[in-house]
């Protein structure tokens, strides 16, 4: 249970995939205008990291490996989470269309998310296994989502500011605040060390 | 050498086989309905039917119930189409339009300030209630004429006037101002009260030369009784109004208005 739980918090805290690893930046800066639409997409990235993990562990684990192929993970598994976000829009059409009226505008834009790819990748690298895989990409995507809300917070501020010199706001007034957000979650770290071992 | 080919190619053979097959077995029937519907809206997305733009209004109508009648700047004759799409009797459109409460222009109002801010009326207001003496004024920074789609809106000496021609009615203006000085009349109605100050007769006039006092004339000289005066300013009811234009005669500060003669100020390029 302790590995779990050490994984989970490093995950959402400590090696945030936004903050700290800077992976997933497009949303984060692009999807993070409004609270709804910025929670709206972290539910989706979440559910797509746990499945792409899901899917992509056994592939690299039972065909790419025993054959030798490791160096092909980063293009199977492009391959393979576009193929598996496409899939889950056409269910979610069929079976959960209030799911799909929710989630339906972020899951193309998730396709190509380098965060989804991140996960797949740095679980192998890490050396987990199926298990700590999952804890571990379920865990980024909560990191993904405290980012984005946090985030879509300090936003709305910073936009309803009408001190902003002309030459700063938009794109780089958010791009300020979002290193500010990124110092800030430095101060994590350590905190696995001090509360666990 | 051949075995990467094969695994990564099989990989996205699998991949597009699976994706096919659920393509077929989860097609969704093509929305017959509102594709119709939506081909009959004007897609200016204006959002007056009061759904967020032409797709949800033609979605709410085929499937949730929605009024076929909704779309003002369709008028008549979209209604006619999408109720013959859904295959319901069309309910009649009643065209509006957009008025200005307010006509406290350059030469009947002055500013209390030299304001220097953001040039819109949503920041001056935030400012000391707006540059204006008169704090109910129009702010004359354009808001609406922004947000109009149709160009139905021109600011002629510091007010906004409303094109009666050109408006469709859609309320995207009354939203946006700030001091909430438009309001959407039927077409019929030519006749309106030019103001919206609460205060006291005496303050208005020190501050403008067309407010409504608050005298209560135009409610004495109405002979359909759709005049009531309120918080020191008249309104009319459109229902009862029958654009006779006594209270028009009536009123002592020109503060009860005919659209005609607001648009004859608009200049033409406008």
């Amino acid at each position: 249970m302790k590995q779990f739980a050490i994984i989970l918090i490093s995950a959402v805290l400590l090696n945030n995939y936004v903050l700290s690893r800077f992976l997933g930046i497009c949303p984060f800066l692009g999807v993070s205008k409004k609270l709804d639409s910025a929670f709206g997409m972290s539910v989706a990235v979440t559910f797509v990291m746990a499945l792409a993990t899901a899917a992509t562990w056994p592939i690299y684990t039972y065909i790419l490996v025993p054959n030798g192929l490791s160096y092909l993970q980063t293009i199977a598994f492009i391959l393979i989470i576009a193929a598996l976000v496409q899939f889950i829009e056409i269910a979610l059409k069929k079976y959960i269309p209030s799911l799909h009226a929710a989630l339906g505008i972020y899951l193309p834009l998730i396709t190509t998310n380098c965060a989804v790819l991140g996960v797949t990748i740095l679980n192998l690298d890490e050396g987990y296994n199926f298990a700590e895989s999952m804890v571990n990409a379920v865990g980024s995507g909560l990191g993904f989502m405290l980012a984005m809300v946090l985030f879509s917070g300090v936003r709305s501020r910073v936009d309803a500011s009408k001190t902003i010199p002309k030459a700063y706001q938009g794109i780089p007034i958010t791009l300020t605040a979002a290193a500010i957000c990124s110092v800030s979650f430095m101060g994590f770290s350590g905190i696995v060390d001090g509360l666990f071992h | 050498m051949l075995l990467p080919v094969v695994i990564v190619g099989g990989i996205g053979l699998v991949c597009s086989v699976i994706l096919v097959i659920a393509a077929k077995v989860m097609a969704m029937p093509a929305d017959e309905l509102f594709d119709a519907i939506r081909a009959e809206l004007p897609g200016a997305n204006c959002g007056a039917c009061g759904y967020a733009g032409c797709d949800d209004y033609a979605k709410a109508v085929a499937h949730s119930g929605a009024k076929t009648n909704l779309c003002i700047p369709g008028g008549a004759g979209t209604a006619a189409a999408v109720s013959a799409a859904m295959g319901v009797v069309a309910e009649e459109v009643k065209p509006q339009y957009a008025v200005v409460h307010c006509s406290g222009n350059c030469n009947a109002t002055e500013d209390s300030m030299d304001y220097q801010g953001k040039q819109t009326c949503a920041a001056s207001k935030m400012f000391y209630n707006g540059k204006g003496s008169c704090q109910f004024g129009c702010l004359g920074f354009g808001d609406c004429l922004n947000v109009c789609q149709y160009g139905a809106i021109a600011i002629v000496n510091g007010i906004a006037v409303v094109d009666k021609s050109v408006c469709v009615g859609c309320g995207m203006c009354s939203k946006v101002c700030p001091n909430h000085l438009i309001s959407i009349i039927p077409a019929t109605n030519t006749i309106y009260v030019g103001c919206s100050s609460k205060d006291k007769g005496a303050v208005t006039r020190k501050v403008c030369k067309n407010g409504c006092i608050g005298c209560k004339k135009c409610e004495k000289a109405c002979e359909q009784g759709a005049i009531t005066v309120t918080d020191n300013v008249a309104s009319i009811d459109p229902e009862k109004c029958i654009n006779c234009g006594k209270c028009v005669a009536g009123c002592p500060t020109g503060a009860i208005v005919t659209c005609e003669s607001r648009c004859e100020s608009i200049p033409v390029s406008a």
